[in-house]
């Protein structure tokens, strides 16, 4: 089964999505990012989905969910690089995410993480 | 008697007794109260009433049946579409112009009455003759309304290409000045509009600026909370200024829930707000 590629940058995990999401990869996702997480001790997670123009409910949620396992495993998660058409479909759908922050890029994701370490 | 016939009959009537009949409904229509002297001149109202009577008549004289797609009557559908049009651009009121056509109905009635048929007859006669007057003034109103809906369609379409435009202030910071009401079409649009224009400027804060908004209830907010959301999703913060005294009253009548946005008082207060955000100061020269 294809999973999703977690890097590690410093002291942060970076996860890039480039395929369409489907159930299953984001529930395997979610499992690899908690053993990810525990073993590198990241403070810090950026999940990238600006590879993604479609997003469904049940995505949503699992990334929402991966926002507040994080959390407990002592890691702040940026979601960053919605597209304009995803982001209108998850506030049409009411899902706002709103325990996760967000950033545009990568880039200004990676700051944000920074910022909050100083 | 078939329909046919009979119309056939009533043309071949008003053939006979074209002169007499257009005498009397000109005549009627120069003595009517709403006569427009003002709008129309004698001379033209008894031209037009000439050619609607010779139109008329033609195609009654092919016995189709009254019906907008025959051929016979298609002319009269032309004559009274460029009167109504005619008249809607003189100043006449849609009942003024259907009433140029109903006031035939006095003349010619009056000469069915003294063409000697059996009672049947001139009873059957009668109400063809008021039916076909009654649709054709009808359609007149119609012609009418379909030119203002056209009007109307056309406006929509240009107060839509004035979409609200996003205006890129300073380096990372967009601003979105909203003039009138928010419906779901376009609130959507904006936010598509300033959704794209986040996404391809990369700019981290987005001012609504609602200056020219004159009041606001539920619904509007809601279009509005949804705008601040998915700006929010993408990443990117969303300050509201410009509020009016009368808006924030409503709002906190309605007891709407603007949540954690950021307000400002005026589009130059968010602008600092902004600025000091991203960390810029403002320095004078003196």
């Amino acid at each position: 089964m294809e999973r999703i590629a977690i890097a590690q940058i410093g002291d942060c995990l970076l996860v890039t999505i480039r395929v369409d999401m489907h159930d299953r990869l984001a529930l395997a996702l979610r499992e690899d990012l908690g053993r990810e997480l525990s073993r590198t001790q990241a403070s810090g997670v950026l999940l990238d989905i600006s590879g993604l123009d479609t997003l469904d409910t049940f995505i949503a949620r699992v990334l929402g969910g991966i926002g507040s396992m994080a959390r407990l495993l002592g890691a702040e998660t940026v979601l960053v690089g919605m597209r304009p058409a995803v982001a209108m479909t998850l506030v049409e759908l009411g899902l706002t995410l709103d325990g996760v922050r967000t950033a545009l890029d990568v880039e200004r994701g990676m700051a944000m993480l920074h910022r909050k370490d100083r | 008697m078939t329909t046919e016939s009979l119309t056939q009959n009533l043309a071949t009537m008003l053939r006979e007794h074209q002169k007499a009949i257009l005498e009397a409904w000109i005549g009627e229509q120069l003595a009517a109260d709403t006569l427009r002297l003002d709008l129309i001149d004698d001379k033209t109202l008894s031209l037009e009433s000439r050619e609607f009577l010779a139109v008329v008549t033609s195609a009654m004289a092919s016995g189709e049946d009254l019906d907008r797609e025959a051929p016979a009557w298609r002319p009269v559908y032309g004559f009274l579409q460029e009167l109504s049009q005619a008249r809607d651009e003189a100043g006449f009121s849609p009942t003024e112009t259907a009433t140029f056509v109903l006031s035939l109905k006095q003349p010619w009635i009056e000469r069915i009455l003294e063409a000697e048929m059996d009672s049947e007859g001139t009873s059957a006669a009668i109400w063809h003759a008021s039916q076909i007057l009654d649709r054709l003034a009808l359609f007149t109103a119609e012609a009418y309304q379909a030119r203002r809906e056209s009007t109307i369609r056309r406006q929509q379409e240009e107060m839509e290409e004035l979409e609200t435009p996003v205006v890129k202030v300073w380096d990372g910071i967009l601003a979105l000045p909203l003039v009138g009401t928010l419906d779901t079409r376009r609130s959507q649009m904006v936010t598509e509009s300033l959704l794209e224009a986040i996404a391809t400027t990369g700019s981290e804060v987005a001012i609504l600026d609602l200056t020219g908004v004159p009041a606001i209830d539920t619904r509007m907010a809601q279009h509005l909370m949804r705008t601040v959301a998915a700006t929010r999703l993408m990443g990117a913060n969303c300050i509201l200024s410009g509020i009016r005294p009368q808006i924030a009253q409503t709002i906190v009548h309605l007891k709407i829930q603007l949540g954690d946005i950021k307000t400002e008082a005026t589009l130059a207060a968010a602008l600092k707000s902004a600025f000091r955000e991203a960390g810029l100061k403002v320095v004078g020269d003196r």
